[in-house]
């Protein structure tokens, strides 16, 4: 059991847990730090308040902004800069190249290219069949890929925007999650069901949809957020290769972002954390859009003195409790921003899940921002009130570390 | 109905051991009632059939009315729990359609599962296994009446929510197109998920990319517990696909529905790969209906599959 005591004077420190010592700091103050405090470790360890902090002053401001995957920077110098959309195409091409089981049907993907040029080019190198335009009805294409799934085939499907697929939510929830099941293991259903969901720049309440939330309980699925081109492109590679029904969620306004990634085939675990930004001072764990307010938060956090562990979450169902529960042993504090709404969202989940197995190492109540619980404006100005601004995350580190 | 059983056991029990039955003449027959075709030109209304074939079909109509009534009487002793979607009366189409295809063919159906799976080739263990859920059963223990399901035989269920089937099936006629293996797809629902939305929208999908499928609604004149008239307002299901052609069947005869059957995967994979190929929208008759919660039963009509054959 670890815990961090601070006290102003002599080093004090903890060969054995003591719950009632516990129970006196519930709430650690790290601005008592910057004083001359020794901080002192249950391991024994005694480590000066303030060469700790000066000593990290300029490890700190170097890792304001977000690092770079290591295993991205190690394989390859070389790479090749592309954008979020991009990279969705570039593993959905090697996978249909790959495996000629693979195929993709939704709305406008074939002669159009992708209503967000996912599958441009594709319908022209692989058949009008292959990449399969449907008419609008998600109920029955879901079912469709599905059925087809049941033989053998390994279709994508994409939802035009993810809020669409509600229409489709008894085929997912039924037939996707839970045929595997029913069947005794008779029938695998390898699909992917793929499209961009959340909040993008003044849509309307119902294209502005966060579905995880919904999803996230049926049993028989995963599911999987993207936030980068890296990736976007290794986990849409890893869904199509797995056998398991997989919901890949991606961001109306991520598709543009630009990053280098490796030339070499790669694909990222499924059910894996990603680390962004190794802390000390408190867990930030967030997915999807979020990761970037949380960055831009960071910055600001960093020069306030601050210094937070912030893990992009990426897998929503399966939760990589591994990563998540390292990191809130050494952090004791956890603060998850999140676009889903407050009731019932992945936050909630995440906090019910971090509590049940971590609750020990906690110094603090988790703290969970989410969008609020109203149908999301088409103003701009109250769209920006309703989902999580870096303000707010700074402000609640705060207080979470007071 | 025990008395109509009873019969066709003594007619078995007589015929087996004491003559033997010539497998090499033919037998001409007539289906009882002419069938009606929409946007189509029926098929013949004559057949031909052999005496083993009739043995055949007599001894697994009799076998799956059997494997029906003892589920009835496990349901009743509680030993089959939750529900218990009966096909007594039924057999005939079950039947006919086997005899129809083949095993590359796929088969996809609703709740009223029980013995499609066995014309499949499943078992009685399977299937009483999987309905009392222990794991000797088809699908394990885990799925339950609803849920049979036999994947190599190319029977792919057994689904609980009505309707949800269709574009499944449709999904496996996709399948089948886009392995070009020749096969079709028989995709069934009843009466009443003839209303559910999803089915059109299915078969415009197959019908916009001539996908080989054929529906076939297998109306037993009620939805859940509600008559058909108070549910449906136009009760020729073969019409409603519009530009799809159908064809009306009288469900209580096993070779019209063999007939239908054989026209339907014909008609449905003969124009070629490169022509389109029409799905298909089929309407069989079935009068006897048992719900397991609501007990519906019409008799009279229940000695008509045997008399029949």
């Amino acid at each position: 059991m670890a815990a961090i005591v601070q006290a102003i004077g002599p080093p004090t420190s903890l060969s054995q847990p003591n719950s009632t010592k516990f129970h006196l700091f519930s709430r650690r103050s790290l601005s008592e730090r910057k004083g001359s405090i020794f901080v002192g470790r249950s391991d024994g360890k005694v480590i000066n308040g303030l060469s700790l902090h000066s000593a990290r002053g300029e490890k700190l401001v170097s890792h304001a902004v977000e690092a770079k995957q290591d295993n991205a920077a190690a394989t390859s110098k070389a790479g090749h800069e592309l954008l979020l959309f991009e990279a969705l195409q570039e593993g959905l091409e090697e996978e249909m190249e790959r495996d000629p089981r693979v195929c993709v049907m939704g709305e406008d993907v074939g002669h159009y290219g992708g209503s967000y040029k996912v599958t441009k080019g594709l319908a022209p190198k692989y058949g009008d069949l292959r990449v399969l335009d449907t008419p609008i009805a998600e109920n029955s294409f879901t079912g469709m890929g599905i059925g087809a799934a049941m033989t053998g085939l390994r279709p994508i499907i994409e939802g035009m925007n993810m809020g669409f697929l509600l229409l489709a939510f008894n085929q997912i929830s039924n037939n996707c999650g839970m045929l595997h099941y029913t069947s005794g293991g008779q029938f695998k259903i390898p699909v992917v069901i793929r499209g961009p969901g959340g909040v993008g720049r003044q849509l309307g309440a119902e294209h502005s949809q966060r579905l995880e939330s919904y999803f996230q309980s049926i049993p028989g699925i995963q599911m999987v957020a993207c936030s980068t081109p890296y990736n976007a492109k290794g986990l849409m590679k890893a869904a199509i290769r797995s056998d398991n029904p997989v919901i890949l969620f991606e961001h109306v306004l991520l598709y543009n972002l630009k990053e280098k990634i490796p030339d070499e085939e790669y694909i990222c675990n499924l059910e894996e954390a990603e680390m962004v930004r190794p802390g000390e001072h408190v867990t930030i764990l967030t997915y999807s859009r979020m990761r970037y307010h949380v960055m831009q938060a960071a910055k600001t956090l960093v020069n306030k003195g601050y210094d937070p562990e912030v893990i992009d979450i990426r897998s929503l169902k399966p939760f990589d409790l591994y990563t998540i529960g390292n990191s809130v042993k050494k952090t004791h504090r956890v603060l998850i921003v999140e676009e889903c709404m407050r009731t019932g969202g992945i936050g909630a989940s995440l906090t019910a899940a971090i509590t049940e197995n971590f609750n020990d190492y906690l110094d603090a109540p988790i703290v969970c921002l989410s969008s609020q619980d109203v149908p999301t404006p088409y103003a701009g100005t109250l769209e920006n009130w309703t989902v999580v601004q870096p303000a707010q995350i700074v402000t609640a580190v705060e207080q979470l570390c007071m | 109905m025990a008395l109509s059983s009873h019969r066709a056991l003594t007619h078995l029990r007589r015929l087996t051991p004491l003559r033997r039955i010539s497998t090499d003449s033919t037998i001409s027959i007539e289906t009882s009632i002419p069938f009606t075709g929409h946007n189509i030109d029926p098929p013949s209304r004559n057949l031909t059939t052999s005496p083993s074939e009739l043995m055949t079909f007599f001894h697994d109509m009799a076998l799956m009315r059997r494997m029906e009534i003892a589920a009835d009487s496990l349901y009743k002793a509680k030993l089959i729990r939750g529900f218990c979607h009966l096909y007594d009366g039924q057999e005939a189409v079950a039947i006919g359609m086997e005899a129809a295809i083949t095993k590359k063919d796929c088969i996809i159906t609703a709740y009223r599962d029980h013995c499609i799976y066995l014309a499949r080739g499943g078992t009685l263990i399977g299937a009483f296994a999987e309905l009392m859920g222990r794991k000797e059963g088809c699908s394990k223990g885990k799925g339950g009446s609803m849920h049979f399901y036999l994947k190599e035989k190319g029977f792919y269920g057994g689904h609980g929510i009505v309707g949800a089937q269709v574009p499944l099936g449709i999904g496996l006629s996709f399948a089948q197109k886009y392995e070009k293996d020749g096969s079709v797809s028989f995709a069934l629902y009843g009466d009443g998920a003839a209303n559910q939305g999803q089915l059109f929208e299915a078969l415009n999908m197959a019908a916009l990319w001539d996908l080989p499928a054929i529906l076939v609604c297998e109306n037993n004149h009620y939805g859940m517990g509600t008559a058909e008239w108070r549910a449906a307002k136009s009760p020729s299901y073969y019409k409603r696909g519009d530009y799809v052609p159908g064809l009306k069947v009288d469900g209580m005869d096993a070779f019209a529905v063999k007939q239908a059957c054989a026209f339907a995967k014909e008609h449905v994979l003969k124009n070629g790969p490169i022509v389109s190929i029409l799905p298909y929208f089929s309407y069989t008759t079935v009068s006897f209906s048992y719900h397991g919660s609501l007990c519906v039963r019409l008799w009279f009509m229940v000695e008509l599959p045997f008399t029949k054959i």
